[in-house]
């Protein structure tokens, strides 16, 4: 009996506690309309240094919210759900697999960012109407493991033609192409590459070559490649993996102590672009601190912060990269590239006849 | 004439005191799962202004969606027989054995129950995959076969089965069978026909919630299975976040609807034909020493089993998170400028623990007042039915619950889309439909006489339930909060929907560490998880100790 009200006292007390918790650091409901809060909608990698944004947010007079929203597919889809009432102001992650998805809904409204004359032409989209802008780029490529090509005093790959040489045959693996955007990307770059008709006969080559397929990148890298530290760790075994340019320079900043080189490395050949942009969205509670916003993200300040923090490059003409970036993860020189729009009408298609024809 | 008329009375004075009691689970229930399913699903249907049904019957017909049909469903059977046939004895051994560190260890087996998927399958991979221990030891390899499904969703769902049936059968009173045997019944058929009807209401909720979990089963498919294994929830995601097709991700819903509904019906009547009243007493009074050669070997093989399933995969993280010098991992937790977040991830604790409690008082207020309601013999149909719907959310996908709350839930009063108390709310969902089946059958089992008894005896209702009920079903109570909790907890899809980025919960830190290339974040990743086990022992372990000895009450 009275324990019966001990316990309801405890848990009630609890809930009290946790109710006046939370409730401090509650900031009312989505985009309340208030001109002095700007809110960004993002993809989960989205990072940037504390100091820069307070910078921002000092000067601009704007108290910037970030909303993370799963990965860009998923990002993408929910504002386009919410397009009439939407969570946020800008939303930043839209690449170049989603771009007509995005522009065909009517996600954007019209805004040229300050600096977007200094924008590599390269990265360039939507020039007529400026929906959106480009933030920044990367390249998906094939990592290899140093140490086990050394050691066999093997060649290892560089072009999306050596993949299906003997001598790398059961080295391959790579991500579903239906669920993970590497994946996606490694099979873009070869339609892009051996065109509308040939990608099908290349990726039966590599099936007999041996390519190992599972769904995400987390598996990829962290369990089945040989070159990760924790691939390494779990024993994997295939020294190729689909995944970034920019992984190699993770691979060093990302551990303790500091290798003197990178563990791994780019074959520069097998390379899709990516580019990421960001854009004001169309019913914007508060469009004047979204273009401070977007702005802000063209800027050198926030060119320059981002490539250690989200693993990308900037877009923007001068923007300097890191020592690391140029040590350890050369850009490809010639990466494979494709039209949005010549994605966003073939891309279910592919992903369908890739399905049946790898995975089957 | 007159006794008539009190009787309708008293009749009706029931039915308004049940419904009084479901308002609020049927309220909660409508706007924050009915009411968006709806509106996600109706979207879909409803592309260019008109409905499109057409494209049911299309959806229907193509071979690989039949295909993915197929493989969900005998893929969820096989993996319920296989966790009810190595969980049933753990059931048995936790209810009515007593060793050292007994309750530790119940603790650490509903541990898997709240791990997020993502690291299960990780762990699991370095059990049954390249490297892994079965293949240093015999050289076999699981991974990508369907045993490595099966095992890892008997690892998961092995908790499930103990705390349901383990539950009650410590509360069973083992004179019965004792008076069968002294009446000339042999061992076997004592057990027959005395505690197994008993149990099998509680054998069936358990084999009930481990089906819907097995046939919505996400993650373990994707990792395990890798790309060649589908399950439906897989499709529906899909469809809604990589191809955009909401009208075949609505068919698709409703198609797991559906089969759930069919499951759940199917319980429902069986449940019925089986219930009875039992005579309930303090699981402290039933717990002995294991006697005899036969026991001793039961309690071994179901204590090697436990270590080969469910330690062993956990082992496997907690090693890889002490895989840095000096706590290396651990010590990173604690910086900010691992920059995947606004905070130091250990900050995520705090919050996972806070979303954690009020998720457990909303899922227990609404599910034990739901199952208060539901308990009553005389319930009608409309009552049995809200049962059955409780369940739902089980069934349904988390990607489409979360898609429906961002276009539900977004207009005053209702916009709840930036506001915390969704993640517990959406938790609670997932949460209502443990604490109903772990306190249904208990309530049931309450001898409706003792409640009469106490009536005649001029108690008021709610005095009746509070001297009788109460007491027998504070353990269920118990159990219900931990379940609860540890959903809570371990709760992935829907959070991620909702969780921002300076409160992110455990789980939600753990994703965003993984998908970051780099030592130092995989083995933060590592680091969180084996927190989370250590936080979720913890907390079931208070649960445990809460419960009060009350031994010689009945």
């Amino acid at each position: 009996m009275s324990n019966t009200k001990k316990f309801t006292a405890v848990v009630v007390g609890l809930g009290l506690v946790t109710l006046s918790a939370c409730g401090s650091s509650e900031s009312g409901s989505g985009g309340s309309g208030d001109s002095r809060t700007v809110t960004l909608v993002s993809h989960d990698s989205w990072v940037v240094s504390k100091n820069v944004i307070a910078d921002f947010e000092k000067r601009s007079g704007y108290e910037v919210r970030v909303l993370k929203d799963g990965d860009a597919g998923q990002a993408v889809n929910k504002a386009i759900l919410t397009k009439d009432n939407p969570q946020g102001d800008v939303l930043f992650g839209v690449d170049n697999t989603l771009l007509s998805r995005a522009l065909d809904n009517g996600l954007f409204q019209p805004y040229e960012a300050k600096g977007a004359d200094l924008v590599k032409p390269e990265y360039r989209a939507d020039q007529e109407q400026h929906r959106v802008t480009p933030v920044d780029t990367g390249d998906i490529c094939v990592n290899y493991d140093k140490a086990y090509f050394s050691e066999r005093k093997l060649d290892p790959p560089k072009t999306l033609d050596d993949l299906i040489e003997p001598q790398y045959k059961n080295l391959l693996v790579t991500e579903n192409a239906s669920t993970s955007s590497p994946g996606l990307g490694f099979l873009l770059g070869t339609a892009a590459k051996y065109g509308d008709d040939g990608w099908e006969g290349y990726w039966k080559k590599l099936k007999a070559n041996g390519v190992k397929v599972v769904d995400g990148w987390e598996q990829a890298y962290n369990e089945e490649f040989s070159g990760s530290a924790s691939g390494r760790k779990a024993g994997g075994d295939r020294p190729l993996v689909v995944s970034y340019a920019s992984s190699p320079p993770a691979e060093v900043v990302f551990a303790d102590p500091k290798p003197k080189t990178a563990p791994t490395g780019v074959a520069t050949g097998t390379c899709f672009r990516q580019v990421e942009y960001a854009g004001l969205l169309s019913n914007a509670r508060n469009p004047e601190g979204g273009k401070a916003l977007l702005d802000f993200m063209l800027g050198k300040q926030f060119q320059q912060d981002m490539p250690l923090n989200m693993f990308v490059y900037p877009v923007r003409e001068g923007a300097q990269v890191p020592e690391e970036f140029v040590k350890y993860g050369p850009q490809a020189e010639d990466p494979e590239t494709m039209d949005p729009a010549k994605i966003a009408d073939n891309r279910d298609e592919w992903v369908k006849s890739w399905t049946s024809l790898v995975l089957k | 004439m007159d006794v008539a008329r009190t009787q309708v009375g008293v009749r009706a004075r029931g039915n308004a005191a049940r419904l009084g009691l479901l308002a609020l689970p049927v309220a909660f229930f409508a706007v924050f799962f009915a009411y968006p399913v709806a509106a996600i699903v109706g979207r879909g249907l409803k592309a260019d202004g008109t409905w499109q049904f057409g494209r049911l019957v299309d959806v229907l017909t193509q071979s690989d969606i039949r295909h993915v049909l197929w493989f969900t469903t005998w893929q969820a059977l096989a993996s319920t027989a296989l966790t009810l046939l190595v969980a049933l004895p753990g059931a048995y051994v936790f209810a009515r054995f007593d060793f050292p560190g007994k309750q530790v260890l119940r603790a650490v087996v509903t541990v898997p129950f709240v791990l997020p998927t993502v690291v299960v399958g990780t762990a699991f991979l370095a059990l049954v995959g390249r490297g892994g221990l079965l293949d240093e030891l015999w050289g076999v390899r699981l991974d990508t076969t369907v045993w490595a499904i099966l095992l890892a969703h008997v690892f998961f769902n092995y908790a499930v089965v103990v705390r349901t049936v383990g539950g009650l059968w410590a509360q069973l009173d083992p004179r019965q069978e004792e008076a069968a045997r002294m009446l000339g019944a042999s061992r076997l058929t004592a057990w027959r026909s005395v505690t197994l009807p008993a149990l099998a209401p509680a054998v069936a909720a358990a084999a009930l919630m481990v089906f819907l979990f097995t046939f919505t089963s996400f993650a373990v498919v994707q990792i395990l299975g890798g790309p060649t294994f589908s399950t439906l929830e897989v499709e529906i995601y899909r469809q809604t976040t990589e191809v955009f097709d909401l009208t075949t991700a609505a068919v698709l819903t409703m198609v797991q609807f559906v089969a759930v509904g069919a499951v759940l019906a199917v319980h429902a009547w069986t449940v019925r034909r089986r219930e009875t009243a039992l005579r309930l007493v303090d699981a402290s009074v039933t717990v002995r020493r294991p006697r005899g050669a036969g026991q001793w070997a039961l309690l071994a093989g179901v204590l090697v089993s436990v270590a080969v399933l469910l330690l062993l995969p956990l082992a496997v993280l907690v090693q890889r998170s002490l895989d840095a010098p000096g706590f290396g991992y651990y010590r990173a937790l604690t910086s900010e400028d691992g920059g995947t977040f606004l905070v130091p991830p250990i900050a995520a604790i705090g919050n996972s623990l806070s979303y954690a409690v009020v998720a457990t008082a909303i899922a227990v207020l609404v599910g034990g007042l739901a199952a208060v309601a539901l308990t009553r013999r005389d319930a009608g149909r409309f009552v049995r039915g809200f049962d059955a719907l409780l369940m739902l959310p089980l069934g349904v996908s988390a990607v489409t619950v979360g898609f429906g709350f961002l276009i539900a839930l977004d207009e005053p009063p209702l916009d709840l889309r930036a506001s915390w108390i969704l993640v517990p709310l959406a938790q609670a969902l997932v949460g209502v439909p443990f604490v109903v089946r772990t306190m249904l059958p208990v309530l049931r089992a309450v001898d409706v006489r003792l409640r009469e008894a106490a009536a005649v005896l001029g108690a008021s209702p709610w005095r009746a339930w509070r001297e009788v009920d109460l007491p027998m079903v504070r353990r269920a109570l118990l159990v219900a909060a931990g379940f609860a909790f540890a959903v809570s907890l371990g709760e992935f899809g829907a959070t991620v929907f909702i969780a921002r980025p300076d409160s992110p919960t455990l789980p939600v830190a753990v994703a965003r560490l993984l998908g970051r290339p780099g030592d130092l974040n995989y083995g933060q990743a590592m680091a969180l998880s084996t927190i989370l086990m250590v936080v979720c022992a913890a907390a079931l372990l208070v649960l445990e100790r809460l419960r009060t000895d009350r031994t010689g009450e009945f």
